[in-house]
């Protein structure tokens, strides 16, 4: 499973990144919207993980264009903002089920790229 | 209450809600990098039980880190700890280059998710204005706010300040866009009554993009 992951904060996503390294899954990330957007068009990815809040773009919007442009990718979201609004306007808006709450737990997260890449 | 103070009240408690929001996101991330850094340091010590060995620089790296978020936390709390002071008295003497400073700590994020630069050039002398902090910070934040949406395709604002007889200026500089009638824009009802409130007056300089907040340094002389 190769695994893009997309946040603003670079020293997460590549602890995260080194992380999902030790358990076999190949990661990478970016910390804006236009460089995953790049990264995506140079290299093959089969789930991209977002942060809903991306400089210069929203993680929604991000997801948007990668999904219109590459629709065989799956996506998760990450967000901090834990409030009920955001989970059920994220989910309405992008149909995912799959958002998880910073901090992660890297098993849950594991569990659900899992479960998503098996759909 | 008449219309006007409730106005002001919504204004305040936005904006307090608006930053305090944007604290707790900034607190949620450094704690995911702290999770995920005692994760990793878990991680090691399961592959050195295996007998892999581990490079020290890599425990290192991951200290360092781990040092980083905290010295990040202490600001962002310490940027909290100021904000919610800064109710504590309507009317006292303010610093305003520690205004500044904090009024930057406060928009950084906001900055960043519009991948814009904030540069502060405050001049080394001390200078405070006797006036209300919270609505200084709330008028200073506003505009700021504007100046961010309004700096082009150069996406860089200074903020820096000059100090007169009975005033002081503050200076947003880098604001491309600033339109021929900038009064249409900025600013709104909102920064108006703050500027109200504090005696101060706005003007635009449209060729050089800036925008000069001009303060009493005591806002009873008004």
């Amino acid at each position: 499973m190769r695994v893009l992951l997309v946040d603003d904060e670079q020293e997460l996503v590549e602890t995260l990144a080194e992380r999902l390294g030790i358990r076999g899954i190949e990661a990478r990330w970016e910390t804006t919207g236009d460089a995953a957007l790049k990264r995506a068009g140079e290299e093959h990815f089969d789930l991209a993980v977002l942060d809903v809040k991306i400089p210069g773009i929203s993680g929604i919007d991000l997801y948007k264009k990668m999904k219109a442009k590459y629709p065989g990718l799956k996506f998760i979201f990450m967000t901090g903002h834990g409030s009920h609004d955001d989970f059920t306007a994220g989910s309405a808006e992008t149909g995912a089920d799959y958002y998880l709450l910073k901090p992660v737990n890297i098993e849950e997260l594991i569990d659900k790229m899992t479960r998503l890449m098996a759909e | 209450m008449n219309r006007q103070l409730d106005a002001e009240i919504e204004t305040g408690l936005q904006f307090f809600g608006k930053m305090t929001a944007s604290i707790s996101h900034e607190i949620k991330n450094v704690m995911a990098i702290i999770n995920e850094s005692a994760g990793l340091l878990e991680d090691y010590s399961l592959m050195a039980e295996k007998g892999m060995p581990i490079d020290p620089e890599r425990l290192k790296v991951v200290s360092d880190r781990v040092t980083n978020q905290i010295r990040r936390a202490d600001s962002i709390t310490k940027n909290l700890n100021s904000l919610a002071h800064s109710v504590d008295e309507f009317r006292k003497s303010v610093g305003i280059r520690e205004t500044l400073e904090l009024a930057m700590g406060l928009t950084e994020r906001f900055a960043d998710m519009r991948s814009v630069i904030l540069d502060f050039h405050p001049p080394s002398d001390f200078l405070a204005v006797i006036t209300s902090p919270f609505h200084l910070l709330n008028l200073i934040w506003q505009v700021l706010d504007f100046a961010i949406d309004a700096s082009g395709a150069g996406k860089r604002v200074g903020l820096t300040f000059e100090t007169g007889q009975t005033s002081v200026k503050i200076r947003f500089t880098g604001i491309e866009a600033l339109t021929n009638e900038p009064s249409t824009v900025f600013p709104t009802a909102k920064e108006a009554a703050l500027l109200d409130m504090l005696g101060a007056t706005i003007h635009h300089n449209t060729k050089k993009g800036e925008i000069n907040l001009v303060l009493p340094k005591d806002d009873r002389q008004q």
